[in-house]
């Protein structure tokens, strides 16, 4: 049978790669250029008995989807810069109560209100450092629409499988455009549940860590009881101070995340082999620095592109691997600097970083990608 | 076709042109079997402030999505003209709207002109339906989309009801960029 084809909007397939993914819950609060993931949502949900929720404000929203995973539900929202801003406080809670969560966050300019229908890709560093403490941080920036809709079914297999939040943060460019999507059958793309405990009820503790480092989640309702807090909490999830636990238990949580940088991370690499000038680009801008790899190759110019599909954890080894190899990195980024940084942190002095910077609302051409590759060859 | 062929829609938010821009990228994608990106630039307003849509088609994968060197621009304002005309191609395709743009885009491009709006109006009876004339019109003159997919790409995205109503729209500005190409 032929495959269903259309012609989506990136936010739109975003929202039937979260249904794809079988997600039952949407919590959120409208924000440009986000918005369109909600209005498919409000419609999907009820048809398969599912629940659309428009709260109060966007902390409500966050605070919605926490609750709803722990009912044992799928769960996303949807939002922008500002509304990223307030949900922090709550994405902290859901990465110390290791509840499952998935945020659609499109980027638009900032800080603040700044640009509500410009594109940007200065939410990245928001994404691992917006909210404080040690916490593990998964971050996937997609750059089509067909990426849109499989990272977000990746994004809720992560999220189930280690038992925290994971953020797919398309700019406003991959979001809003449209291009022709084929929609995996169903099977056809992996998808994970999270692992529910093998324990009768009186023995289940939510974070019973002898279960490895991700312990079983119950569903509230289903006859397991437990506590949620976020506080530091001991194995039974009521609070403890107890040194030695406390600092394992942190340790466990952004371990869950570090000790399978290789499951996670994801990257395309494009004419590197023999590439003198390595581009890092993500989202739109990737799509860029392509052409720009193109149009150098045909003037006879070794020009490669790294295009990181996963931006938290940072494919580190994979840079620092390429920063031995090639003479120089042109970062191109819609923010002053963010992705830039990284490759430097990776890179430890092995090759020059050329930063690309663009905060005015406008993309980043393939013409200037060319021109400093030009520059640093 | 193996290069890219860049389109842009241009005029006030509220015109249709962000529609009219996915409409031809549809006809392309979906109906006859090309690769096609639309995208959209707007500012803040519901209404007015200039608005663009973009389509690039092509044979191949496309991948910086928003144009470069524009094959053909529809302006429908004086606005739109003067703001979005600066990278249209020499030897390009330009469709303005004969009433509202007095002051032509100077440069060796391929203008075609006829009351756009006007027409929606007056001839085909709403004014609603002017994107629809102007895509009529846009097809016509690049040639990129065939007639027939994008007549398939509009009616798959109108109501039963008004489906009598944009056909004549799209034949309409198909006929008239035809007649004033002339």
């Amino acid at each position: 049978m032929a495959k269903k084809v259309a012609f989506l909007q990136g936010n739109e397939a975003a929202a039937q790669g979260a249904l794809y993914a079988g997600c039952t819950f949407f919590g959120g609060y409208p924000i440009t250029p986000s918005t369109e993931v909600a209005e498919v949502m409000s419609v999907e949900l009820p048809k398969i008995g599912g629940k659309f929720i428009q709260m109060e404000d966007e902390i409500g929203a966050m605070a919605s989807v926490i609750g709803a995973s722990l009912t044992g539900a799928k769960v996303l929202t949807a939002t922008s810069g500002p509304g990223l801003s307030l949900k922090q406080e709550l994405i902290g809670y859901a990465c110390i109560a290791e509840t499952p969560c998935v945020i659609v966050n499109v980027m638009r300019g900032g800080p603040s209100t700044g640009m509500p229908t410009g594109p940007s890709q200065s939410d990245v560093m928001c994404a691992k450092w917006g909210t404080h403490g040690d916490h593990p941080a998964i971050c996937l920036t997609p750059a089509s629409v067909q990426e849109l809709f499989e990272e977000t079914v990746r994004a809720f297999n992560l999220a189930e499988k280690y038992r925290t939040p994971v953020m797919v943060m398309p700019d406003e460019i991959v979001a809003h455009m449209r291009e022709r999507i084929v929609f995996p059958d169903p099977g056809e793309l992996e998808v994970i549940n999270r692992t529910a405990p093998s324990v009768p009820p009186a023995e289940y503790k939510p974070y019973d860590t002898s279960f490895g480092d991700v312990p079983p989640l119950a569903a509230f309702g289903s006859g397991y009881r437990f506590h949620v807090t976020g506080l530091n909490k001991g194995q039974d999830g009521f609070p403890t101070t107890k040194a030695a636990w406390v600092q394992a238990e942190e340790e466990r949580q952004v371990r869950k995340v570090d000790a399978n940088i290789d499951d996670i991370v994801q990257f395309e690499e494009y004419e590197l082999a023999d590439a003198e000038v390595a581009i890092v680009a993500y989202g739109s801008t990737s799509r860029s620095a392509r052409f720009a790899v193109n149009e150098a190759r045909k003037q006879g110019i070794k020009a490669g592109l790294f295009r990181i599909k996963t931006f938290w954890p940072f494919p580190e080894k994979q840079i620092a691997a390429l920063a031995g190899k090639v003479k120089a990195f042109i970062t191109p980024e819609m923010n002053l600097g963010m992705c830039t940084g990284e490759v430097k942190r990776c890179a430890e002095g092995k090759a020059a970083v050329h930063g690309i910077f663009r905060v005015d609302g406008e993309p980043i051409n393939p013409g200037q990608i060319l021109e400093k590759i030009k520059e640093v060859k | 076709m193996s290069q890219r062929y860049e389109i842009r829609f241009s005029g006030a938010g509220g015109q249709g042109l962000i529609l009219a821009g996915v409409i031809m990228a549809e006809a392309a994608s979906i109906y006859d079997g090309k690769q096609a990106v639309q995208s959209q630039s707007y500012g803040p307003e519901a209404r007015g402030g200039a608005s663009k849509s973009e389509v690039i088609v092509s044979d191949t994968m496309i991948d910086y999505p928003k144009a470069t060197v524009v094959d053909a621009l529809l302006a429908l304002t004086q606005e739109a003209a003067d703001k979005y005309s600066h990278d249209l191609k020499e030897g390009g395709v330009l469709l303005i709207d004969s009433d509202l743009v007095k002051n032509i885009p100077k440069g060796n491009f391929n203008t075609v002109a006829f009351p756009i709006i006007n027409t929606a109006k007056n001839e085909v009876g709403r004014e609603i339906v002017a994107n629809i004339v102007a895509l009529g019109a846009m097809v016509a003159l690049t040639g990129v989309v065939t007639k027939e997919g994008a007549e398939k790409a509009v009616l798959a995205r109108v109501p039963e009801a008004f489906m009598e109503l944009n056909k004549k729209a799209f034949q309409m500005g198909y006929e008239k960029a035809m007649a004033a190409r002339a």
